[in-house]
């Protein structure tokens, strides 16, 4: 073989320079851009690029908000996204929101959907009392890894567990930075009353055996415009619910604010908002508390 | 076509007769599984309430052992598909027995995590609803997908030596003989038929690989892909793969020396096989310390709060005395016992100065242990003495490793073999704690602080039932690796007698 260009190796080499010149130059083409987006637009859509985008078949877009057609308009009655804010200045560790959530949802015994910590962040700042519901997040961690889809975000922002296709295997509780989520471990103690009920995701019983359980905001007592069952039972009156989109939230005494006023000028926080996992449940710092301090 | 040799005689003798042992010893098999069924049983009937597992440890030693036989089943792949692919011909006679620890490997580990659900009436789920975002998702495809090919990977070089089966034991019963003719396909070792299974081995050889490196990096990702510290690791994926390697080549050397003695393997099984074995192990070992000493210098060296429990938990802590002694005695010391036998040629000069040298060592072991009799242990001790004693405690049992490798080192170079062994069973042990450490301390220190549990809630301890269910695990993939030698020959005939041929 010849280590010189023939002139057949010439022609060929040059219709190949040619064709890749003509592909380029397609590629600048309007057309090609064209085609490029709307693969992308396909690619976002698929669920492998997605966390949230299944079970409630309610369409929810790329970047996590809610698809709607006119963006501009205000936002229909219908449509909420649900928000918390737990005042720490005002927590006293009574844990009267542990038990009437778990009075309300039967929660089995060792279990506390809403768990109050004694936090203490550093030896010189002291402790304080700090309740933990679900964090609710918006890039959830637990429905991220979830195998089944059995936990999933809905589009008010309310994060649920189909408990009827959860296989139990607990990867969303290793999936869990805030240790939100509990695992039946046995058949739970069951009541006439939790019994009587049909199991709906919005209840989360009749509990049952070899599935994971957790804080699910109280969507039934939304759905009424009614405020959780922890919210209502704080006496010290520390916790606020409401509607982002409203942008107004309530707690037990009925004082009804902004939600983003409350933040911004109390400081509001999110616990380890370095994790990126964009809580729903937003914390006021512990600072000119209303109740003696936890001895810790 | 097959030169008729005595030599091969002994490879057909298992298959041909059952002794009383053999009996016997599936009999205690048999009735080890069938405790592990009542206490899985027992485990459907009241809940995973009956292990030792709770909502901060939810994960214990069935997740262990799913990634500790995923990991043996690295033997297969590493022993038989590389060294095919790279022409190492010292690999014929291991190849089948590597290859068969794939399969019941996986068939062992795949349904741990089936064992570890909590309702596994609902596995079809999987198939019917499974995301593809899910870390579980890959393992389930990653793993299904090892399983055939590996089972194809074992059954295409099996070919030839079941025709061989169909037509020398002609007085097998009917069902054996009828399962050697079916599965041998019409083989009659012509040259085109040859041709193709050669061709069909390369390239199920060359696949394999890619697969079962992807296997435990996605066991891995389960992990990896969490935010918890400790497992939020990027090296998590070939960390793995290396310990996966590691330990399926120890489980591969323990299956040589049980055979080589139970089936009189000796002709084939040869010391220079364990020694060439040896010294993969040796080079997987080297590179798991230096990936182990990677993972966790990097962690410890930093500041951040989460990362610290979990490296104090293993340093110093509840889980200190496992640690070091996986560290020490299953990752150093077998390292010393595959690498010193090799290296350390003592001149006949000195032979003289060695007795005095051997009780001194002695006498260096011993102190050491004396050391670690009166130093304090747990945490509890104020901060001035734990930072001492912790280094004081290495430092001696250092001292005493190297006393008593010392004085075991004539012996050594006098058994070969059983030296590779007993750091092969020192390797696997270790690389079942290994794993066991990698996920329990972690679930220890969850970000958000542990209170107001009990002290059950917050440690793991495994209850009998996970126990049972371990030990029928491990009984299951005995009595399948033992049934197998009894009706196929667990060495490759053909390939080996080409190479004599």
């Amino acid at each position: 073989m010849s280590t010189r260009f023939s002139r057949r190796q010439f022609l060929k080499l040059g219709a190949l320079i040619a064709g890749g010149m003509a592909t380029l130059g397609a590629a600048r083409s309007r057309t090609f851009d064209e085609l490029a987006r709307a693969v992308g637009d396909t690619a976002a859509r698929l669920p492998l690029f997605r966390a949230n985008a299944q079970t409630t078949g309610e369409l929810i877009g790329a970047d996590g908000e809610p698809m709607t057609h006119a963006p501009a308009a205000p936002a229909a009655t219908n449509q909420r996204r649900y928000v918390m804010v737990i005042d720490l200045a005002k927590c006293d560790g009574c844990k009267e929101c542990t038990t009437a959530c778990s009075a309300m949802h039967f929660v089995p015994p060792g279990q506390e959907w809403i768990k109050v910590f004694e936090n203490r962040d550093n030896k010189v700042a002291g402790a304080y009392w700090f309740p933990r519901p679900c964090m609710q997040c918006d890039n959830t961690p637990c429905a991220k890894v979830c195998p089944v889809g059995a936990t999933f975000k809905r589009e008010d922002g309310i994060v649920l567990i189909d408990q009827e296709r959860c296989i139990g295997c607990r990867y969303c509780i290793a999936a869990c930075p805030y240790a939100s989520r509990y695992f039946n471990w046995a058949e739970p103690p069951h009541t006439s009353e939790e019994l009587a009920q049909k199991y709906s995701v919005e209840l989360n019983y009749p509990h049952r055996k070899g599935v994971v359980e957790k804080c699910i905001f109280c969507p039934a007592l939304a759905r009424e415009g009614k405020i959780p069952a922890c919210a209502s039972a704080c006496r010290m009156n520390a916790i606020y619910f409401g509607d982002q989109v409203e942008d107004v939230v309530t707690n037990h005494a009925g004082e009804t604010v902004s939600f983003t006023q409350l933040i911004r000028e109390k400081g509001g926080f999110r616990y380890m908002e370095d994790l990126g996992t964009e809580p729903r449940v937003w914390y006021l710092p512990p600072r000119d508390r209303v109740y003696p301090a936890p001895k810790g | 076509m097959f030169r008729q040799s005595s030599r091969e005689d002994v490879l057909f003798q298992p298959l041909q007769s059952n002794s009383v042992r053999f009996y016997a010893f599936i009999a205690i098999l048999l009735a080890v599984i069938a405790w592990a069924a009542y206490a899985y049983f027992v485990q459907l009937r009241d809940g995973l309430v009956v292990t030792g597992l709770r909502d901060y440890v939810f994960w214990g030693i069935y997740m262990t052992n799913f990634v500790f036989f995923i990991g043996i089943s690295h033997a297969g792949t590493l022993i038989s598909a590389i060294l095919r692919v790279t022409g190492a011909e010292w690999r014929r006679p291991i190849t089948r027995m590597a290859e068969a620890i794939t399969v019941f490997a996986l068939l062992i580990g795949g349904p741990m995590i089936i064992i570890d659900m909590g309702r596994p009436d609902r596995l079809l789920n999987l198939l019917q609803s499974g995301r593809l975002q899910s870390p579980i998702l890959w393992d389930l495809i990653s793993i299904t997908t090892y399983i055939a090919g590996s089972l194809m990977y074992l059954y295409l070089p099996m070919i030839p030596d079941l025709a061989e089966c169909r037509d020398r034991l002609t007085d097998a019963p009917a069902w054996k003989r009828f399962i050697y003719r079916t599965l041998s396909l019409g083989w009659r070792g012509n040259a085109e038929q040859k041709h193709r299974l050669e061709k069909g081995v390369a390239i199920m050889a060359v696949l394999i690989i890619p697969v079962a490196v992807s296997v435990h990096t996605v066991v891995s990702w389960i992990f990896g892909m969490t935010l918890r510290p400790g497992w939020h690791s990027t090296i998590f994926g070939p960390y793995f793969v290396v310990g996966a390697i590691f330990s399926g080549i120890a489980a591969i050397l323990l299956a040589m020396v049980i055979f080589r003695r139970v089936y009189r393997l000796e002709a084939y099984l040869t010391e220079k096989h364990f020694r060439y074995l040896g010294l993969l192990l040796l080079v997987m070992d080297i590179i798991y310390i230096y990936f182990t000493l990677s993972e966790y210098l990097t962690m410890a060296y930093g500041n951040d709060a989460a990362d610290q429990r979990v490296m104090q938990l293993l340093f110093g802590g509840d889980f200190a005395p496992v640690f070091w002694a996986m560290i020490l005695g299953g990752f150093v010391l077998p390292a010393f016992m595959l690498a010193l036998p090799n290296l350390v040629k003592i001149p006949a000069r000195q032979a003289a100065a060695t007795p005095l040298l051997r009780p001194l060592a002695a006498m260096g072991a011993l102190a050491v242990f004396a050391v670690m009799a009166f130093s304090p242990t747990g945490a509890s001790a104020d901060l001035q003495v734990v930072a001492l004693w912790p280094l004081l405690r290495i430092l001696s049992i250092l001292v005493a490793l190297a006393g008593l490798l010392w004085l075991a080192l004539p012996v050594m170079r006098a058994h070969p073999i059983a030296t590779i062994v007993v750091a092969s069973i020192l390797v696997n042990v270790a690389m079942w704690l290994k794993r066991y450490i990698i996920i329990v301390p972690t679930l220890y220190s969850p970000r958000v602080p542990i209170q107001g549990v009990p002290w059950e809630w917050a440690h793991y301890t495994p209850t009998w039932v996970e126990w049972s269910i371990t030990a029928g695990a491990f009984a299951t993939f005995i009595l399948l690796y033992t049934l197998f030698s009894k009706m196929f020959p667990v060495i490759s005939i053909w390939e080996t007698s080409e190479r004599d041929a």
